[in-house]
């Protein structure tokens, strides 16, 4: 699909075309609907809705968020109304919006993963299924699966075998080597990767010596963890032939060009969206001028396309 | 209709040594803000601080007629509110509203009686102004530490809007909390009454049971960290009874306070 600058954003992820690589990342943008007022939804890549378990869940009680330098620490404890009444009550306006929406989905156990699954393949207007196998905040399930290889390589390939819709696990950067993690899931099946979720961190009030989230540690997210998400994407694109999506601290389009060029074929955005709910725009208009500058037809051609040969030095006359 | 307005400071009064009231050229917003509702701000550039703060909207500020922009009524306890109090003239502040559910107008011949404390007094001037509009007699019964953090006294009383103070020093007003002169007028108050209030967690709750001992119904503003002022984050979420706005009754749940709220029906709240 092209632009009317003839500039053509649009990527491939499994058997889904996005019309371009900009996708709101899952508990930052609600259930999508929340931030109708602020953005098209259609004009996005595609949007990543809150974690859905299959029932509703209260989540942790507050303190929930604490800001910290250049980033934040959330233990949210997935609050949401489960799979059923996101059918019921927010799907539809989704679809009258015409977003493209990925379904983030949780489980306790490797059973709830796939009777999501099951479920959401069966409802109108789900474009593929991102699998929360590394959410830090919760006891139960989902980390345990992202942090295990034969976890990963199990629910991937359970949830494979009863969904035709495009499986996108999204790992967790809290072990030593994601890449590994990366294959598993592609072993398995996965029409993509995701990464990062946040980074298990914590804070400490001095004064009242009491921690500063009632859930004691939560996620780090925002700019803080952009250069370590760069990294692991750069790590797992390497390690894999389907595509990686990227994200952790993007905040402009050259944080989202950082990504594509390190291998990412697309992107998330979360922390910087409750900055800015009108980042979406600024973020397609930079990178269609980067894009034009140089001159590069697809942005599909930028995917990976990092330099890394030896530098030559060069004699720069002032 | 939401804005994200990049808005001039006006000016910047400082009241006291923690408080001050910054005018923003954000017409748009302010023209669209009903009594109760918030901006999300962001002071500063990049990293520190990194997210937006929720401030209720004081004043409509109205020159020959037309909207000029909008006051907040700040207190300095962090980075957001400190940058707040050191804004001059011409710096600019980012401005994303108007943000939430506002306070329901009663209709006269019931009587709104306001209850702030503190910082809290900041949504009562827009509010206190649509009622007298309205026709709808009102009183503010107003607390603060000491007399010297009771602010814009002459305005709300120049407006016909009756003042009943408290402070916990006894300066100014009755020396108590302010819900001890509010639990007194109404144990005399024969007609209709509904409570408006916003401070502090704990007086809310104060007052919610205040109101409710005495069998009116109560409208408070709440205060929870807020992330992002919108829905999509489920960080400032407060236990509600029922599902606001539906007849179903659950147990207590938690709900988004920035778009369920911040404005909710006292009896609703759950009190951690
Ligand atoms: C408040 C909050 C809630 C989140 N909830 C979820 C979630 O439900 N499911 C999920 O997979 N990731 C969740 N995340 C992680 C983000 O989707 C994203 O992976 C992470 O924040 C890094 O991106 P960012 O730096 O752009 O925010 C959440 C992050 C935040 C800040």
């Amino acid at each position: 699909m092209k632009t009317l600058s003839g500039t053509d954003l649009s990527v491939q992820i499994g058997a889904l075309r996005l019309k371009n690589p900009l996708i709101a990342a899952s508990g930052c943008f609600g259930y999508g609907v929340e931030y109708a007022e602020a953005v098209d939804l259609s004009t996005l890549g595609g949007v990543a809705v809150k974690g859905l378990f299959l029932k509703e869940r209260e989540g942790h009680p507050p303190e929930r968020i604490v800001e910290t330098p250049s980033g934040m620490l959330n233990a949210i404890g997935l609050q949401g109304i489960g799979v059923h009444r996101f059918i019921r009550e927010k799907l539809p306006e989704l679809r009258q919006l015409r977003a493209t929406v990925i379904v983030n989905i949780c489980g306790s156990t490797l059973d709830e993963y796939v009777e999501l699954a099951r479920i959401l393949s069966d409802a109108e207007g789900v474009a593929a299924l991102e699998l929360n196998i590394s959410c830090p905040n919760i006891k139960e399930g989902g980390i345990t699966f992202g942090c295990s290889l034969h976890g990963t390589f199990d629910v991937v390939s359970a949830v494979k075998k009863v969904t035709p819709l495009p499986v996108i696990p999204k790992l967790t950067p809290n072990v030593t080597d994601v890449a590994s993690f990366a294959r598993a899931s592609e072993e398995a099946g996965a029409d993509a990767v995701s990464l990062v979720n946040t980074f298990l961190a914590m804070a400490i009030d001095v004064e009242t010596r009491r921690p500063k989230l009632s859930n004691i540690v939560g996620g780090l997210s925002g700019p803080a963890i952009r250069p370590i998400a760069v990294r692991m994407v750069y790590e797992c694109r390497r390690a894999v032939k389907i595509p990686v999506i990227g994200m952790g601290g993007i905040a402009s389009a050259r944080d989202m060009l950082e990504f594509i060029i390190a291998g990412a074929t697309a992107v998330q955005v979360g922390t910087a969206n409750f900055v800015d709910p009108f980042i979406w725009g600024k973020l397609l208009a930079g990178v269609t001028d980067y894009v034009r500058r140089h001159n590069i037809a697809r942005i599909s051609d930028l995917v990976g396309t990092i330099d890394t040969t030896s530098r030559e030095k060069q004699w720069i006359s002032s | 209709m939401l804005r994200d307005v990049e808005a001039r400071v006006i000016r910047n009064t400082r009241l006291s040594r923690d408080y001050n009231v910054i005018a923003l050229a954000a017409p748009e917003i302010a023209e669209a803000t009903q009594p109760g509702q918030f901006v999300m701000v962001k002071s500063g550039r990049g990293g520190d601080p990194l997210l937006r703060r929720p401030f209720s909207v004081f004043e409509v500020l109205r020159s020959n007629n037309r909207v000029e922009g909008l006051t907040l009524l700040s207190k300095r306890v962090g980075v957001t509110t400190k940058i707040l109090y050191d804004a001059v003239e011409g710096d600019t502040i980012s401005c994303l509203g108007p943000l939430g559910r506002p306070f329901d107008l009663v209709d006269p011949p019931t009587e709104a009686w306001m209850v702030a404390g503190g910082v809290g007094l900041a949504p009562f001037a827009t509010l206190g102004d649509a009622l007298l509009a309205h026709g709808v007699k009102t009183t503010l019964f107003y607390g603060a530490r000491t007399g010297g953090e009771l602010f814009y006294l002459d305005w709300f009383t120049s407006r016909g809007i009756r003042l009943v103070l408290a402070t916990e020093d006894g300066s100014i007003g009755d020396k108590a909390r302010i819900t001890i002169p509010l639990d007194r007028e109404l144990q005399e108050a024969d007609g209709e009454v509904v409570i408006y209030a916003c401070g502090p967690e704990p007086m809310l709750e104060a007052v919610a049971h205040v109101a409710a001992k005495h069998k009116r119904t109560s409208q408070v503003s709440v205060e929870r960290t807020m992330g992002c002022g919108m829905g999509g984050c489920y960080s400032c979420v407060i236990q509600v009874r029922s599902e606001a706005g539906s007849e179903r009754t659950r147990p207590a749940h938690y709900v988004r306070s920035c778009i369920a709220g911040p404005v909710f029906k006292g009896e609703d709240l759950v009190w951690d």
